[in-house]
């Protein structure tokens, strides 16, 4: 059991007060990343409301298949963790280490299928610039672009997820957390939820344009 | 430590507390399940629709957007907590929301309303 008031940093009275301090920095900085991904979205709507049928040509060489696939690993992995939160509330640590290994697990399985999308589309000659696939709109290649950039920044922040939630595992399983001190694993799965928020824009826009017609 | 140990509680009281913990402790599970089932199924209504023409290509953005923005709202609301949260940050978040708005506003308008002579392709 950790010691409560090891983990209280001097600036705070007590921990109550540092827990509501946290959780407002990480809000705060998920604000300043909605704006830093609104960037991108507003290109993809700008360029989208520009060039429709060259967006939904080009939309049509996604691979819907991995795109959900990755829906569904993320989806589940943000129930993890929120219970990894729940239990670490409830003082059940052995629990909570055991869940966050479980949603650090779908994080690599999402990297690895968007590895695999990454390999069949470079193959398809997806990448934009002088050996783009020919038989597409010009236009389309502008899709393309927003697609490895946006997708791109996404795994970055799923890797760098990862990368944080293996750290929050293993102080779980050093015992690091109780019922009374939880804060890291708190503030590290809304950063992961938020990881998932964006996915579930980027999604319907970059996968299922007009696959009707 | 908990208020109700068991060296200072009645054993009945400790027993009704223990099971009063587990019936709350179920209840959080079961609400974060049904939620997740709620993901679940908005992905698969938003895959179905994107399938189905409703005649103009707005409809068929509009649908595939407001799923996202329930899902979005699930997420951030249940499993991120957002709505026991204090009034600070539903603050922060509106701020960012109008900001977001604006942006797509400027961006849009100017789109929308080239000055003359600009050229596209």
């Amino acid at each position: 059991m950790p010691n409560a008031s090891s983990a209280l940093a001097e600036q705070f009275d007590d921990l109550p007060q540092q827990q509501e301090s946290s959780v407002l920095g990480m809000w705060t900085f998920l604000a300043t990343e909605i704006l830093f991904f609104g960037g991108m979205f507003m290109s993809y709507i700008a360029y989208r409301s520009a060039y429709p049928q060259a967006f939904a040509e080009a939309s049509r060489h996604t691979i819907v298949l991995y795109g959900t696939i990755n829906t569904a690993i993320l989806l589940t992995s943000s129930l993890t963790v929120a219970l990894a939160v729940h239990a670490v509330q409830e003082g059940r640590s052995k629990a909570c280490f055991w869940l966050l290994v479980l949603t650090v697990l779908f994080g690599c399985c999402f990297l690895v299928v968007k590895g695999l999308e990454y390999h069949d589309d470079l193959n398809e000659q997806l990448w934009p610039g002088p050996h783009f696939k020919s038989g597409l709109p010009p236009q389309s290649q502008i899709f393309w672009f927003l697609y490895w950039a946006m997708t791109g920044l996404h795994a970055l922040h799923v890797t760098i997820g990862v990368g944080l939630l293996s750290v929050i595992a293993w102080m779980a399983q050093k015992g690091k957390f109780s019922a009374a001190y939880y804060n890291p694993v708190d503030v590290s799965a809304l950063y992961w939820h938020f990881v998932d928020i964006v996915w579930i824009f980027l999604y319907p826009l970059l996968y299922l344009i007009n696959r009707y017609s | 430590m908990d208020a109700h140990s068991p060296t200072s509680s009645a054993p009945a009281t400790v027993a009704a507390h223990a099971h009063a913990h587990d019936d709350h402790f179920a209840s959080h599970i079961r609400r974060y399940l049904l939620v997740f089932y709620a993901l679940i199924f908005g992905t698969v209504i938003t895959v179905a629709a994107s399938y189905i023409p409703f005649g103009d290509r707005a409809v068929n953005i509009g649908v595939a957007l407001f799923i996202a923005c329930g899902k979005a709202s699930l997420v951030a609301g249940y499993f991120m907590h957002l709505v026991s949260e204090r009034k600070m940050i539903y603050g922060i978040m509106i701020f960012t929301v109008i900001f977001f708005i604006g942006l797509m506003f400027l961006t849009l308008a100017s789109f929308m309303n080239p000055p003359a002579n600009t050229t596209t392709h």
